[in-house]
Formats: C-alpha cells, structure tokens, sequence
C-alpha cells in the first residue's frame, strides 16, 4: 500500500484544501485588502485610503458602544450560561439522593433533558421573534405575568434601560439547553465509583460539583467557553431582529454596526469591512486567551 | 482522536466561522466594470419612439416585495410589451433590495429598472456619488404616452422631480405621492363628538378630554420613533416656513436649534410630559402601534398616507381613518393649518450600466402614462405623481381625505429630503433622538441637541457627498 498513499492523499485533500482557500481563506484576505479602501460597494471604483478606515474607527463613539456592549456579554453570557448549565446537568445526573448512596439524577430527568434542549431545535430567526412578542409591552407573556401580581411593568425592548438585559437573558435561555447536554455528556464518562467514594466521604452535592465535577470537566468547560465568547461577540441575529441596536443604541453591538455600516443606513464597505477586520482579531485573542488561560493538567481516568 | 480533540477542532473551526460570515461583504471588488459596454441595447430614435427604444431588447426590472405587492408591476410590464411584443421582460421581486442586487452592480450587470425601497433600500447617497444611477431627463423631456400635446414633465405633480434630484440632477422617480400628517377615526370622534383640534392649544385640550374619556391620545411606533419627527419638524416648518426645512436638508450648523424647531419641540413635549401617550407605545413597532391606534386605544397616530393599504387587514369596518394637517403653534405661523407635508416617495430608478436603459426609460414613461398611473391608484389604492391620475377612480375612504387635504394644502404644501440625502441621519441617529424624547427620558432641548450632533456628525464626515437644495 505504501506506493498508493500519495495520489490517496492528494484525491481526498487537495480538493478540500482548494475549496478552503477559494471559498475562506480568500475573501478573508480580500477583507484585509478592502478596508484599507473606500470601496461604497456598488461599483468596481475603490480608491486605497490606507488605515484611514482604521483612524475613523478608533474616534467613532458608536462603534466603540457597541464594543462596550460586546465587551458586556463576552463578561456575562459564558459564566451565566456555564453556571446554569453545570447547575442543570449536575442536578440531572446526581441531583437525586434519596437519601442513600448511589448516584441518580432528579426524578423526570429525561423530559427535564429534552425541555432544555428545546431552544436549541429552534432556529435562532424563530426565538427572536417569538422572545419579541413575549416582551410585548401591551400584551406579551411577561408584561402579563409582571401586572398579575400587581406590579408596574417596564416596556423592555422600548426601554434602554432594560433592553439590553431582555436580549442578554434570551442568549443564555437559549444557549443554555446546549450546555446542559454537553455537559451532561461529559458527566456521564465519569466513572460512578469516584461519585461513590465522593459520598462515602460525605461531600455535600456543591462541594462534589465544585472539587470534583468541575475539574473533571475542565475541558468541556473550556471548550464551552470558547464557544461562547465567540457567540458573545457576535450576538449579530439575536440582536437585529429583536431592536435592530435600539432604543438609543442601547442594545448595539459590533456585528449589528458591521451590517448597518455596509447594508443598512449606509453603503460603506470599506468601512465595514474594517470593522470586520477588527471584529477577527478581537474574537481570534479572545479564544486564544480562553484557551491559554483555562489551560490545566488533563486529568486521565485510567 | 477522543472526543474533546474534536470538540477542540470544531471550536477552532466555530471561531474562524463568525469572522467569516463577517468578512462575507468581500466578494470581488476588481474586475467587472466594463464588460457591459459593449452589448448596451439601442434602438432608433423616432416619433413614435423617442427614448429609442430597441423594441427585442429583454428589460430586467425587480420590484420592492412590500405593502404595495407586485401585481401594480407586471401590469404595467403588461403594457410595455403591449407596445413592444418582440421584448421578454424577466420580472423580480424581493424585500432585500440592497443584499439582492449589490454584486450586480459592482459587476457592472444591474437590472435595468429598481424600486429602491424598503428596509433593505440602497442608500441613495452612496449610489449617486458612485454614478451609478442614470440620468432621467432624456424621460421628462419625452412626449407622455397619452397625454396628448404633454412632455412627461408636464404631467407630474408639483415636487415631483425636485425630491428625485440631487444637486439639481433628476436621477430617481419617486412614483407615490404621499402626504405626512397625524391620522384619527373619524367614526370614533363623531361617536364622541370630539373635533380634530386646528391650533396646538386646542390640541393639548382635546388630548386632555380624550384621556379623560380613557383612551390613550396618543400612540407611535416607539422601536422606529422617527415617525413622531415628522410632525414636529411639521409644526416648526409652518411655524417658521419653508426655510426651516432647507436649513435642515443642507445641514446648515445650528438648523436643528432654530427657534422655530426649539418652539415646536417645546409644544411637543407637551404630549409626553402629560402622559397624553399610551402606555408600552415606546416597546411597539409600526405594526404594533397601528394596530392598537385601529383598535381604537389611542386617537391619534402619525403616519404618511400608506397608513391606510398597511392596516388594511385589521381596520374594522367604518372605522373611517382621516389624516389632518398638524395643529398651528398660533396667528404668527408662516404657513396656515392647512399646510401638509406631501413629498413623492417609492423610488424607482434606472442604474448606469443598465444594459437597456432606453428600455428603462420606456418602461418609466409607461409608468407614468395616464393609463398606467390609474391601474395603479386602482390596484393598491396610493396616488401617483401623475397629476389627475386618480380622478374617475373609487378611492378608500382615508385616500379620498389625503386627496382633500392635499388639495386644501395646495401651493403651501412643504417637504424635506434630508432622509434622501443623509439615510442614516434620519434611520439612526435623528431616529433615537426620537425614542429618548417621546419616551421622556430626555428634554425638548436635549432632543434638539442629539438631533444636531447627528446632523453635525453628517457633515464632518468627509466619506459622505453633500447635497444642496435652493429654498
């Protein structure tokens, strides 16, 4: 067989390849090329304007709101989203005592697992949408509930005040089923007999998530991270289709000044495109730090 | 390879898919351009034929998919090739104008007729300062279709070609006409025996009966607040005149700050600082905001004259919805209360490199025949900017009163175009200014201020063409 692995290698990867760079690697240069332009997009004239994109961007206050509400999530939606998870699928795999040794989850843990990952079948156009009409200021599910025990209710997305919380609940709701699953998975490797012993010892159920679920689970934890960080510095459907960035820019974010830059209230692709450039490294050290930061000793069951 | 390397992998791989997605806008900036020059289509000038129409030439056009449908068009591509049955027309509709048609304009292959519209509207600005919007005077100095001893120009209304002009360049037909002004049932004032206020006193006056009488006086779109702009720079223009409204498109410093804005922001604060607004509005879209106004929640909404075919579906029956002037701040108004704000809007236009571009031109001409703008005043109940067009057609109830107050408002009608020079002061910036204000989070003078440093920010922002206008 030794003589037939080159033209195997060459059949199964150079198409591959050639498509990757076609397809990625090349527009991703073209990027860099045309936001030091300022290319309006519809037509093939664009002059070369150096970093000047760069310069603008650096004293644009909007741009560096919605930066500081990127900055916000990135802080809040992975821990959030990682406590909750760890928290559901830790009371789903031994949650339930019944106060004997053994290691269960709660009752119904099944329908439980399958409720969770409900938002995750959903399409992200779908949750938007149907997290709008809950927090309908007249009408929604929420203002309902908030006015049936009598309380005053905020308009939420109308509301700068609150907007930006109402779209950062509705990330973790529905990043959050993901995590639990994840997570559960992950929790299922662990062989029992460590959970036992953890028992015999008498760990209540925080310090057995804490000294030994968690560290057992660094990895998943870390990758979960990872994963959500770039979902925090991007936000960009969740947050279009609910405010668009309003009221006031309270709710913007860097993906959502991408877009109107290049397709909404202006035409400017140079522009844009600089911001998608600063967008690329900002997420690319974002995960490199996760990575390096969450880095400990890989913990080997056997 | 266990599964936390691949979990590894694929969040490397996650990571390089959202800057991707990101980094989509760059697809080919280089390259096409010129290929189109060789194969425009042109036919022989004559009588008959004065745009020069080569009559087997296909004729591309893509229609805005919004309120107004797409029937309205192929009816009229009906009648063009009526006169030319030689043409195939390849007809499209879509709502995302901009997404849909921006590689074929870099390639240099457009369409060769676009209704602009929408939310996913190509920014003019960026499109006349690229040239890639063709001229349409050859079209206003071509004979009408069938008006007879009449240039096109002749049979348009007042205004109509100024708004589609920049720098004094008619460059995009604006096919509506449409008038601005503050909507209420009339069945639901007669029911009560309430009457449409005239002065801004008599207004607040009224809003305070009705509030008393349990409905909200007021509703508005709160996610897209620039609908309450609209009568507010209203009652600073009849305040102050016209000349307010050219200050403001020609971004003159301080033209947000005049006394007449300060005047008319000051008597609008009045709505909010008295809770005359229903209660939520600030969460509502158009959609929301209208429809709680036809279910009878709130008296009064601004909004222009497709309010009427937009809530078509929920209306109920004899709600019989009127549009009046903003009220007068008082006698020393430059412009009296029948002064309403009508402007041509639903701009179409025909791009550079379209390839038959006459045929483009055609096909306006055939829009704007008599014949043409009737079927549309019939089919989606809006006027046209052909003058007269909608005599002899049953018109709904709101329409019929657009058409009187326009009438009434007659010479002393005013408009604005700065939301067609400067899309994004007026979508964004002059847009959340509003939502702050209306909300009451803000002031009327804090109103005026973010209001300016928009218009300010417009004008020191050297990547965008500026564009004047004579009074």
């Amino acid at each position: 067989m030794r003589h037939g692995k080159w033209p195997l290698i060459v059949t199964f990867l150079v198409p591959p390849v050639l498509l990757y760079v076609f397809f990625v690697v090349s527009p991703y240069l073209q990027a860099f090329q045309i936001s030091t332009t300022d290319w309006l997009g519809y037509s093939a004239d664009a002059n070369p304007v150096g970093l000047a994109n760069f310069t603008t961007l650096w004293h644009d206050d909007y741009v560096w709101n919605a930066l500081k509400n990127n900055a916000i999530l990135l802080a809040l939606v992975p821990v959030l989203t990682i406590v909750l998870g760890l928290f559901f699928a830790t009371m789903l795999a031994m949650g339930g005592r019944k106060g004997r040794a053994g290691v269960t989850g709660v009752r119904g843990g099944a329908l439980y697992r399958t409720v969770y990952f409900f938002p995750q079948v959903l399409s992200v156009v779908i949750i938007a949408l149907l997290w709008k009409e809950v927090y309908h200021p007249n009408k929604g599910l929420l203002t309902s509930a908030v006015h049936a025990v009598g309380l005053p209710s905020p308009t939420w997305l109308g509301d700068p005040a609150t907007a930006f919380w109402c779209v950062l609940a509705v990330m973790v709701w529905s990043n959050v089923g993901f995590y639990v699953v994840l997570f559960g998975a992950a929790m299922s490797a662990v062989p029992k007999e460590i959970y036992e012993a953890v028992l015999l010892d008498g760990a209540s159920r925080f310090t057995t998530l804490r000294r030994v679920t968690l560290p057992l689970l660094w990895d998943t934890v870390q990758v979960a991270w990872v994963y959500l960080a770039i979902f925090a510095l991007d936000g960009f459907i969740l947050v279009q289709l609910m405010t668009n960035g309003g009221p006031n820019f309270s709710t913007d974010v860097i993906g959502v000044r991408m877009y109107d830059t290049a397709f909404g209230s202006e035409t400017k692709f140079g522009y844009a495109s600089a911001i998608g450039v600063v967008m690329f490294f900002l997420t690319l050290s974002v995960a490199v730090l996760s990575l390096r930061v969450g880095r400990r000793e890989r913990i080997e069951y056997s | 390879m266990n599964r936390r390397d691949i979990l590894r992998r694929s969040a490397a791989a996650g990571l390089l898919a959202t800057p991707a997605a990101g980094l989509l806008t760059g697809c080919a900036t280089g390259g096409g351009g010129d290929k189109n020059d060789a194969e425009t289509y042109q036919g022989t000038k004559s009588a008959d034929n004065p745009l020069g129409v080569k009559e087997d030439a296909p004729l591309e056009v893509v229609i805005f998919g919004g309120g107004f449908g797409e029937e309205y068009a192929k009816a009229h591509e009906a009648m063009y090739t009526e006169k030319y049955p030689k043409a195939k027309i390849k007809h499209s509709s879509t709502q995302e104008i901009s997404k849909t048609l921006q590689p074929r304009f870099v390639d240099g292959t457009p369409p060769d007729v676009v209704n602009n519209s929408g939310a996913g509207q190509i920014d003019f600005n960026g499109l006349v300062s690229q040239n890639a919007i063709a001229g349409l005077d050859e079209l206003l100095a071509a004979p009408s279709l069938d008006v007879p001893g009449k240039t096109v120009r002749d049979t348009l209304l007042p205004g109509a070609v100024e708004v589609g002009s920049y720098d004094g360049k008619f460059l995009v037909l604006n096919y509506t006409y449409t008038a601005y002004g503050i909507w209420y049932s009339s069945k639901l004032f007669a029911d009560r025996g309430w009457t449409y206020a005239k002065t801004w006193d008599e207004h607040i006056a009224l809003c305070k009966q009705i509030k008393a009488a349990g409905i909200a006086p007021w509703t508005y779109a709160g996610l897209h607040p620039r609908y309450m702009s609209w009568p507010l720079i209203a009652t600073a223009i009849k305040l102050g005149g016209p000349s307010v409204a050219t200050a403001i498109d020609n971004l003159e410093p301080n033209a947000w700050k005049s006394d007449s804005m300060r005047t008319a922001a000051d008597a609008w604060h009045q709505i909010v600082k008295d809770k005359y607004i229903l209660d939520g509005s600030s969460g509502l879209d158009h959609k929301q905001s209208q429809t709680a106004w036809c279910q009878g929640k709130a008296a009064f909404i601004s909004c222009g004259s497709w309010l009427e075919s937009e809530q078509k579906d929920v209306t109920p029956a004899g709600f019989n919805m009127t549009i009046a002037p903003t009220p007068s701040l008082g006698s020393g108004d430059k412009l009296p209360f029948e002064a309403i704000r009508g402007t041509a809007g639903e701009p179409f236009m025909v791009p550079a490199k379209a390839r038959n571009l006459a045929g483009g031109l055609e096909y306006f001409r055939t829009m704007l025949s008599k014949k043409g703008a009737q079927d549309f005043t019939r089919k989606v109940a809006s006027l046209t900017v052909v003058a007269g067009a909608s005599e002899g057609v049953e018109l709904p109830y709101g329409l019929n009163t657009v058409v009187k107050a326009l009438d009434a408002s007659g010479a002393n009608g005013f408009n604005w175009v700065y939301n067609n020079y400067y899309r994004k002061l007026e979508r964004n910036l002059v847009d959340a200014a509003c939502g702050e204000f209306f909300s009451g989070r803000i002031g009327p003078a804090e109103f005026l201020d973010q209001c300016q440093k928009g218009a300010d920010s417009i004008a020191q922002d050297s990547s965008i063409k500026k564009y004047k206008r004579a009074a």
